[in-house]
């Protein structure tokens, strides 16, 4: 979009928005703004805002942002500010809006099977209001401290993609307010919806572009009785990928697939200060099934293991119990911690590529740490064809880093492109990867997204400066 | 060398149902898993046997569908496994418990080492293995952290007794009983279950014991009597503090619950 020039804030809209948010507490000028809500978890990038807003309703969300469109000021929401492509930053100044205080959990609509929650509301706490009840929210993404204000913004994934799909799969409505401060509802408590064009989906993933998610309507399924791991060591990643399409094609579907490298397992256990439950190979698979039965997912285990077995896996292993679970899960969801303690900075690569083109694409990557003279790391979802590639900085210079990182993250999505995968399987696009998104798509797709834009906010007062704007 | 290691089958969670009235814990079927303790224990003979060499059989007292956790630790690596079972072993309590393993740990006999976990997570006494040490007339150490050195005649380990570290060397016949994360024990695995299938669990019951006697088993045997049996009920506080200073009172929490040590 063209860039604008906003309206800086002054003293006359500081008090104008004082009069839409009379609680002092939940406004805060310059110097009083904590120094986190400039950055995400992507800290090389930073903005700050002009003055920190926290709303407690759609209705005092709705006025500010009407007050912001009236006066051409930028807004910026923000959640937990967990992400990583440094969407939650202000770019250029204006307001952030933090939806953290907007945490209600509104409703469980048991007959629809419906959870109604405020954008605020974290990932964990959706998680443990539903356990009790024998339902859940299947999408499951590592960082469950954010909200499900930030992953609906971001369409979140999460290992149990595999079996259950997506964020967006999982939501049926969204009350919204527009940039120009209406206050909508799309989608609905329906299963079906044929209804035109599905501007609900266009919400989801579009990370505060064309809108402020006020309220989720999301879909719950009953809870599993019983999910149990297998981990498979592989003598090497080739056969352990190689492998994934076989178990998929099994008679169950599993709830998860990951594939992980020894380096990170012993990173992560080092990290942690504890061992891994095995260390005597470089690959590995860790399969989840769920199901109702404890035979039930027996059958699924063992005939996953069968085919790994048949696949050249050096054995597979059960983690059947809380323990083991732990074990095993505690390891794998520490990977991203532990990478980032084990070096100085660090930026991901978030591509998703076609199932069959993961084992290439990783050594690939790690054929480009040798070319380049930057560490790689990698795990990721082998289920999905989601990788988390990692360039790690160490000592490298601030120019050196720069242009390392650019040439690295260049080859990458390059590659990916080649191979028919995407810029971002989970994280989004945000500033970091916009122009990587802008240069894998055709320029019909990028006019359409720009169109998309200013149909939403003409004044590209939402969150300017992310994925089209 | 021959190792024996006690193992029990317990509910797979604390999260179980019970009977207040008739004070019976709900097991369904499925719902179990090997003492988590235990694996430590299974851990322990796997590593010692990997340097010493030998074998390892695990006993087990409980119903016949507790030969399930044998089978397990056959797919963890033990060579032979044995359930001591019998209706007249019902209902007994610490003493009764560790009298029939006594009994049956002289029928197949003691070996060089017998190995139990800390305690158990549905009885949590800690008990039986001393009890157990103590009929077999055997020496036997508690609170095992480490192995330091396996010989010929004896093992030396390290032991955490709460206000101090002791060294001990022990020699066989003994007992130990191994804290939790002596070692971080292997996952069963499905190669190992594939070639066990058929490797049989030898059940032993009350007519194959030294000691017949049943006044000394089950119910009769045991002189603890349950009045009432509940689950513990689960407190949690939370603390909600602001102010300054916040990071060094969260310090003084963790060392003051000895979570972290102070490095001086």
């Amino acid at each position: 979009m063209n860039p604008v020039t906003y309206k800086k804030i002054g003293a006359e809209d500081i008090e104008n928005l004082n009069r839409i948010i009379p609680d002092r507490t939940r406004i805060h000028v310059g110097d009083a703004i904590h120094p986190d809500y400039q950055h995400d978890e992507l800290h090389a990038l930073t903005g700050v805002p002009e003055i920190l807003i926290e709303p407690i309703s759609a209705n005092e969300t709705a006025a500010v942002v009407k007050y912001a469109a009236s006066n051409n000021i930028p807004i910026t929401p923000r959640g937990q500010g967990t992400g990583l492509v440094g969407g939650a930053v202000c770019l250029h100044g204006g307001i952030m809006l933090s939806l953290q205080k907007m945490n209600r959990i509104l409703e469980l609509d048991e007959d629809n099977v419906i959870l109604t929650v405020e954008p605020g509301v974290l990932l964990m706490e959706i998680t443990e209001y539903l356990e009790h009840k024998m339902l859940f929210y299947p999408p499951d993404p590592g960082e469950k401290s954010a909200t499900i204000g930030g992953n609906i913004s971001t369409n979140a994934g999460g290992m149990r993609a595999v079996k259950y799909g997506v964020t967006r799969d999982f939501v049926r409505a969204l009350e919204v307010v527009l940039p120009d401060g209406e206050i909508v509802t799309l989608g609905g408590k329906v299963a079906k919806n044929s209804s035109g064009y599905s501007l609900k989906d266009l919400i989801i993933g579009s990370e505060g572009t064309l809108g402020i998610v006020t309220k989720a309507f999301l879909r719950l399924l009953p809870l599993p009785g019983v999910v149990t791991s297998m981990l498979i060591p592989f003598p090497d990643l080739d056969s352990a990928i190689a492998t994934v399409p076989k178990i998929m094609k099994a008679r169950q579907i599993p709830t998860a697939v990951e594939f992980m490298q020894k380096e990170v397992i012993t990173a992560a256990a080092e990290y942690l200060g504890r061992q891994f439950p095995d260390s005597s190979s470089s690959a590995y698979l860790l399969v989840s099934y769920d199901g109702p039965t404890r035979e039930f997912v027996d059958l699924a285990l063992d005939e996953a293991a069968e085919i790994a077995l048949a696949n050249g896996a050096i054995d597979a292993f059960y983690s059947d119990t809380p323990e083991r679970q732990d074990a095993v899960w505690k390891t794998r969801g520490t990977f991203l911690e532990a990478i980032k303690a084990s070096t100085t900075e660090m930026d991901e690569c978030d591509v998703v590529v076609p199932r069959s083109e993961i084992a290439a694409f990783i050594k690939f990557c790690h054929g480009l740490q040798e070319q380049y003279g930057v560490r790689i790391m990698s795990f990721g979802h082998a289920g999905d064809g989601n990788l988390h590639i990692y360039a790690l900085r160490d000592n490298l210079g601030d120019d050196d880093w720069l242009s390392k990182l650019h040439n690295v993250f260049e080859a990458m999505y390059q590659r990916a492109k080649q191979v028919g995968g995407k810029v971002s399987g989970e994280h989004g696009i945000g500033y970091a990867k916009k122009n990587f998104l802008e240069e894998s798509e055709v320029p019909e797709i990028s006019r359409l997204f720009s169109q998309i834009k200013k149909a939403f906010d003409p004044r590209n007062i939402m969150n300017p400066g992310k994925v089209a704007g | 060398m021959n190792i024996i290691v006690l193992i029990k089958q317990v509910p797979l969670s604390s999260d179980i149902g019970m009977d207040e009235e008739t004070g019976v814990i709900l097991r369904e079927s499925g719902n179990t898993k090997m003492n988590p303790y235990d694996l430590y224990a299974l851990e322990t003979a796997l590593r010692i046997r990997e340097k010493a060499g030998g074998k390892i059989s695990v006993l087990t007292m409980g119903p016949p569908q507790a030969e399930q956790v044998v089978r397990e630790a056959y797919m963890m690596g033990a060579d032979y496994g044995y359930l001591l079972t019998d209706r007249a072993f019902a209902g007994s309590d610490v003493l009764a418990t560790s009298y029939a393993l006594s009994q049956a740990l002289t029928h197949i006999g003691i070996g060089d080492l017998i190995i139990c976990g800390k305690q158990t997570t549905d009885g949590d006494t800690a008990q039986v293995g001393v009890e157990c040490s103590e009929f077999l007339g055997i020496p036997c150490i508690t609170n095992v952290k480490r192995i330091i050195d396996i010989q010929p005649d004896a093992v030396t380990i390290e032991s955490d007794m709460g206000m101090t570290i002791e060294h001990a060397r022990i020699t066989y016949p003994c007992l130990i009983a191994v804290d939790k994360d002596i070692y971080q024990p292997r996952l069963p695995s499905y190669r190992k279950k594939k070639a066990t299938a058929l490797l049989p669990v030898e059940k032993i019951t009350l007519n194959q014991l030294k000691d017949q006697n049943t006044t000394r088993y089950g119910l009769t045997g045991s002189p603890t009597q349950v009045i009432k049996i509940f689950p513990p009920s689960r407190t949690s506080t939370h603390e909600i503090w602001e102010g300054e200073h916040l990071g060094r009172r969260l310090f003084a929490l963790l060392r003051d619950g000895k979570h972290l040590q102070e490095n001086v």
